[in-house]
């Protein structure tokens, strides 16, 4: 389907501000085929939203395995340190308390305490590092205001680029949405 | 662009003459492992006994592949798994060889006086607690145990077999219904069995010591091994031209999950026994890895818990390695050989306290079992195609994708 259903001016009236551009499309096959061309066109600011897991789009994006597993590498090693730091510090240094005959220090009774903080620090690590990666939690967002991003936890895949892209026009960057068969393109304020 | 479901109707998916010639050589090597256990065996004085030790470790090793198949088959049917399709009937055939474990258990039944301090006559009569437990380690009971569990086991491994072999002709959905009903209690026979098999064939080793979760360590062990040694057939089976779109990195990626995730289990309850045992300090519990931590088996016992943990755990971790089918295969072969180790230290030092006698016997044996079963195995997956191709799922296994 043509782009001949454009919803807003190409420019917006003077005072008001870009957020970027949003296309939808209905067919995966195309929407996939459209990602893979806006990735190769080297926006960086973009990204796709869609009502549901879509395999292969991860790949269509070029996005790049996450950070995160390292942050909770690090935190699991943390929190093993931690675990077994405090049971020495408190038990066989601060205050030495001789329980059942066992040595003041012993790895064995130390382990679950270090086996579960390691999980806790891990998990908590996961959580909070995922959220903040994500610049979350976000109360607003100006892609709220497209009529079209409503439609995408429904019936719908969208992809939008941001205004503050580099390669950012909204001449030329509308142009090339529309050139990948989309049923509309819509200009979001900011 | 979306993932395809592939055809796999038009690549190689039978082992066909490959199955004949395997066979062959996996039988010659078998046989040459079991001369070479006879020949070294004799030159030394003690070499018969040390045979019959070592056979045992080797069996244990082998019986808890064919167990950690089974359970795999049934645990697939069971959640109704959709992405194991492509690699279930290999696991089909591996459980299948549970039968060869039971003819091989018959020199152990035969050598029991000399494996299992029980089993002596007259081994009871000033030992008031072997006298206590004579009514349950008695060798008329043991044999018929062992009789009851390889039954159980046969029969199911069979019946999983040909139900989904005589699914890959008609395509049937209700053969995959029967078998999901079988499976639930199935894993509840397996869950019994697996667990006296262990107290029976390795626990009573020390008829004095017991462990209430020695079934649940063996159990660990023996899905681990399965996943360890999967990557490996796989790799190889691609090696050949064989099932190279049928099955994914995606798989791989699973079966990694599996191995890393049982390398923990196994950790997990390895240290539960330890950690009881320890804290309580009783020293009927305590000598049992008294024994384990003295002389030449504190180096095994460290070589475990950083060989057969630490280590593949790093090494598991990340999703780059698992997603890299012949990087994987390697690391599946190192933990089978700490499985091997595991069995070894289960085994040998309730015979030889102090020292671990690793040498080429134990080669033989090893060499010698491997080349039946293998030879046993080839010749299985020669019978049907390598893939279940009447399972209704077949399609959502070829279009599997990891989120």
């Amino acid at each position: 389907m043509s782009a001949d259903t454009v919803t807003q001016p190409a420019a917006t009236g003077s005072g008001t501000t870009i957020y970027g551009l949003v296309a939808n499309f209905d067919k995966i096959d195309e929407f996939l085929d459209a990602v893979s061309k806006v990735r190769e066109a080297g926006f960086t600011k973009w990204d796709t939203h869609t009502p549901f897991v879509v395999h292969g789009l991860d790949a269509a994006m070029g996005i790049k395995p996450t950070k995160l597993p390292f942050l909770v590498f690090g935190a699991g090693l943390t929190g093993c340190t931690v675990g077994i730091g405090l049971q020495w510090f408190t038990n066989a240094f601060d205050y030495p308390f001789l329980i059942s005959g066992k040595p003041i220090f012993s790895l064995p009774a130390n382990i679950p305490v270090a086996f579960e903080l390691t999980i806790l620090f891990a998990a908590i690590s996961a959580l909070v590092g995922m959220l903040a990666f994500n610049g979350l939690p976000q109360l607003s967002h100006p892609l709220h205001s497209s009529r079209l991003m409503k439609r995408a936890t429904d019936d719908t895949f969208l992809i939008s680029i941001e205004a503050a892209d580099p390669n950012f026009d909204l001449i030329t960057t509308r142009e090339l949405l529309e050139s990948l068969g989309p049923l509309q393109v819509e200009a979001v304020e900011a | 662009m979306q993932k395809e479901v592939l055809d796999i109707t038009t690549e190689p998916r039978r082992l066909d003459g490959r199955s004949t010639k395997w066979t062959i050589i996996a039988a010659i090597i078998g046989v040459i492992g079991i001369v070479g256990s006879y020949v070294v065996a004799s030159g030394t004085d003690d070499g018969m006994d040390y045979l019959l030790q070592t056979y045992l470790v080797s069996f244990a090793f082998f019986l808890s592949l064919s167990l950690g198949a089974l359970f795999f088959v049934m645990l697939q049917h069971v959640t109704r798994a959709g992405w194991s399709v492509v690699v279930r009937r290999i696991a089909e055939a591996i459980a299948t060889n549970v039968w060869l474990m039971a003819i091989l258990a018959i020199p152990i039944v035969l050598g029991m006086e000399h494996l299992y301090h029980w089993a002596h006559p007259g081994a009871a009569d000033h030992d008031p607690l072997l006298a206590a437990k004579i009514g349950f380690l008695n060798p008329s009971f043991f044999v018929t145990r062992l009789v009851i569990y390889f039954a159980v086991w046969s029969i199911l491994a069979w019946f999983f077999y040909r139900t989904s072999k005589a699914q890959d002709g008609n395509g049937d959905p209700a053969l995959t219904r029967r078998m999901e009903v079988v499976s639930a209690p199935g894993i509840v026979l397996f869950a019994l069995s697996l667990n006296f098999a262990a107290f029976d064939l390795l626990m009573s080793l020390d008829p004095h010591w017991f462990s209430t979760i020695y079934g649940v360590y063996y159990f660990a062990a023996s899905v681990l091994l399965f996943f360890a040694v999967m990557p490996k057939i796989l790799v190889w089976l691609q090696m050949q031209g064989l099932l190279k779109r049928a099955v994914t990195v995606e798989h791989y990626h699973d079966i990694g999950k599996f191995m890393f995730a049982f390398t923990v289990f196994w950790a997990y309850i390895a240290f539960s026994q330890y950690m009881l045992i320890w804290y309580g300090n009783i020293p009927e519990e305590t000598e049992w890895f008294l024994k384990r931590q003295t002389g030449g088996w504190t180096a095994i016992s460290l070589t475990l818990l950083f060989g057969h943990f630490v280590l593949p755990f790093l090494m598991l971790i990340s999703r780059h390695v698992k997603r890299r089918p012949r990087l994987l295969a390697i690391i599946g072969v190192y933990v089978a050989v700490m499985c091997w180790i595991d069995m070894y230290w289960l085994v040998i030092p309730e015979f030889s306290p102090g020292v671990a006698r690793f040498g080429l016997l134990d080669v033989m044996v090893y060499l010698g079992m491997a080349g039946l079963y293998s030879a046993l195995l080839a010749w299985r997956l020669g019978q049907a195609p390598l893939v279940p191709e009447g399972d209704p799922r077949l399609k959502e296994s070829l279009a599997f994708e990891n989120a």
